[in-house]
């Protein structure tokens, strides 16, 4: 009797002690599966990297540091200088945030101090939303309906507006193409605003009310408010929108493509067709021939992906700022 | 008195510029962008035809449909889901659960939100020396692998998100009922975080279904019908751009017609999953 309950209570206790282990096991194994693939967002970026520098290698140990100062780029000669798209990428980012950032200040204003209540929930979504529309759409929309409105109405316009002005009439030289560097930087504007707008309006919602209310208590106007309280409180998350929305221009590759005229020369000129890193390896990495070509554009993809890496660790460093102060 | 009777009038006509100024900025932004939506409408709609879903991409000067870019979009897309979808629920699984206070789980973060915006032409040139160089060919399987590693962000941050919202009592009563932490995870969190772990997959799927950089140099393109995914294969966003900026009136039309069909996915996409978590929020 006592033996026969022994031995049962003996065999209970052999398969809880199974049980018990094969949890651990298993629960090792999720643990390990959750962390390699965790480990994986990390090897993807180094993988990025890695690849992006072997790739790039042949065309740099053969033009140096030349490869950045340089204008020309010639397939037949093989000779191969980044000056020209790094100019139209920097400029038509630089325009485009210089458009972008005021209005979507503006509108994060307006949606948190202005807006009638119940429009306030729709326009903020349809902002968001917009931020989620594919480049090409804007891309094909710039190069069939806001190209040829430039062409025939705004820059024979302000052509012969600046045509008497030293300075003014060389950056805005004709003739007008309709396409060139100002287009893509309107497009890019037009594009990064919804994420501008969107990030500004989150970090103003992160000013304590008692803050705004005792500066309306002392009589401010809701412009004093604004510029004396929230922008302020809220200076570094702007930043960080910003930051993000500047990486997303410099990378952005089908807007641009469609409207800059892919040409590798830089001119005065904002009307003058121009090129950028993304816009010249979407246009040419596939018709490519040649090892040094491709590594060539490899290079101009590793320019563009360090540049970009570093706006977007400042960007994320900055919303994280404002992230721990309101989380404390 | 009549200092600071001015004063106060200046004050209140710089308030009024300003605020008027804010005005014209949301009319603006909202005027533009509502332009671009009604000119795709306009030049999109007057293509829509059966046609469009049955046939395939024509050949120059010839009347013909998007079929097999439908379909290649449709592929590469399911299949970029599915190897990204994994891969990024376990990394957020691990951030939120397991190492939630780790030092691996910061810098994991902190490079998960850098490749979050990173450009997508580079994970292009990435997959391009990853896969298409020693494969020696463009392949489907190039382009849907690029589409992915696009996927892997965003899923990883949604999930790890939707996972610190689940409250820790949850887990607790898990545990103290003796299930192991992975039932926990499984039976408990995941249930709970569900709804927001499928918005972050919805919202995955409306970012690369209207990708073109990644696949220009991938999946390039294909004139004709393939379901091999070892070969090069059509997509929506590919075919758009070729036939957008070729001289042949047909050709564009079916750009615009395409480039209506991602417009309206990618907006259908991001409104269910909106309303999925709208739902959460209202609870």
């Amino acid at each position: 009797m006592t033996a026969v309950s022994e031995a049962a209570t003996s065999s209970a206790m052999r398969t809880r002690e199974a049980t018990v282990r094969r949890f651990a096991l298993t629960d090792m194994l999720f643990r390990t599966a959750t962390r390699l693939s965790a480990i994986l967002v990390l090897v993807l970026l180094g993988g990025v990297a890695i690849s992006l520098i072997a790739g790039s290698w042949e065309a740099l140990s053969k033009f140096g540091f030349s490869f950045l100062t340089t204008e020309a780029w010639n397939p037949v000669t093989e000779n191969f200088g980044a000056l020209a798209p790094i100019y139209g990428t920097i400029v038509t980012s630089a325009i485009a945030i210089l458009i972008a950032v005021p209005i979507g200040i503006g509108i994060a204003v307006f949606l948190t101090e202005l807006c009638p209540r119940p429009l306030r929930r729709p326009i903020g979504i349809a902002v968001e939303l917009l931020a989620g529309i594919p480049s090409i759409i804007y891309g094909i929309w710039g190069l069939f309906v806001f190209a040829p409105f430039l062409q025939t109405t705004v820059q024979p316009l302000v052509i012969w507006l600046f045509k008497g002005i030293p300075g003014l009439n060389s950056l805005f030289a004709g003739p007008p193409y309709g396409i060139g560097l100002l287009t893509s930087s309107l497009i890019l504007a037009i594009m990064v605003l919804p994420f501008i707008t969107s990030i500004t309006k989150d970090v103003f919602d992160t000013v304590p009310a008692v803050l705004k209310e005792s500066a309306y208590g002392i009589g401010c106007t809701t412009w004093e408010v604004t510029r004396r309280v929230t922008i302020p409180y809220t200076r570094v998350g702007i930043m960080g929108g910003v930051m993000l929305g500047l990486g997303r221009a410099l990378g952005e590759t089908m807007a641009v493509t469609f409207v800059i005229g892919n040409a590798h020369r830089i001119s005065a000129s904002l009307f003058a067709p121009g090129t950028t890193i993304s816009a010249t390896i979407a246009n040419e990495f596939t018709e490519a021939d040649g090892n040094l070509y491709t590594s060539s554009l490899v290079s101009l993809g590793l320019i563009l992906f360090i540049i970009t890496f570093i706006i977007l660790a400042v960007a994320r460093y900055m919303l994280l700022r404002i992230d721990s102060r309101t989380g404390a | 008195m009549s200092t600071a009777q001015s004063l106060h009038q200046s004050r209140k006509r710089k308030n009024a510029v300003m605020m008027t100024l804010c005005v014209t900025a949301a009319g603006i932004g909202l005027a533009w962008l509502a332009l671009i939506l009604g000119a795709l409408l306009y030049k999109g709609l007057s293509g829509v035809s059966p046609a469009v879903f049955t046939e395939m991409t024509p050949p120059p000067g010839d009347a013909g449909g998007l079929l097999n870019a439908i379909y290649g979009s449709i592929v590469m897309t399911i299949i970029g889901i599915v190897v990204g979808t994994p891969i990024g629920v376990l990394a957020g699984t691990y951030m939120a659960e397991y190492g939630r206070f780790s030092r691996l789980t910061t810098v994991v973060r902190f490079i998960n939100d850098i490749l979050l915006s990173a450009p997508s032409i580079i994970i292009g040139l990435f997959v391009y020396e990853l896969l298409v160089r020693p494969m020696g060919h463009f392949s489907a399987i190039a382009g849907a692998v690029a589409l992915s590693i696009l996927v892997i962000p965003v899923v990883v941050r949604t999930t790890e998100d939707m996972l610190n919202l689940v409250p820790n009592a949850l887990r607790e009563a898990g545990t103290a009922i003796g299930a192991p932490r992975w039932v926990v995870i499984r039976s408990v969190a995941y249930r709970a975080a569900l709804s927001g772990i499928v918005t972050g997959i919805l919202l995955a799927i409306a970012r690369i279904s209207g990708e073109t950089a990644p696949l220009l140099f991938t999946a390039l393109n294909n004139q004709f019908w393939s379901s091999n995914l070892n070969a090069p294969m059509a997509s929506l966003p590919v075919t758009i751009f070729q036939f957008a900026l070729s001289p042949y009136e047909e050709w564009q039309q079916l750009a615009w017609t395409g480039a209506l069909i991602i417009t309206l996915t990618v907006l259908g996409l991001s409104i269910i999953a909106r309303s999925l978590t709208g739902r959460r929020e209202d609870r």
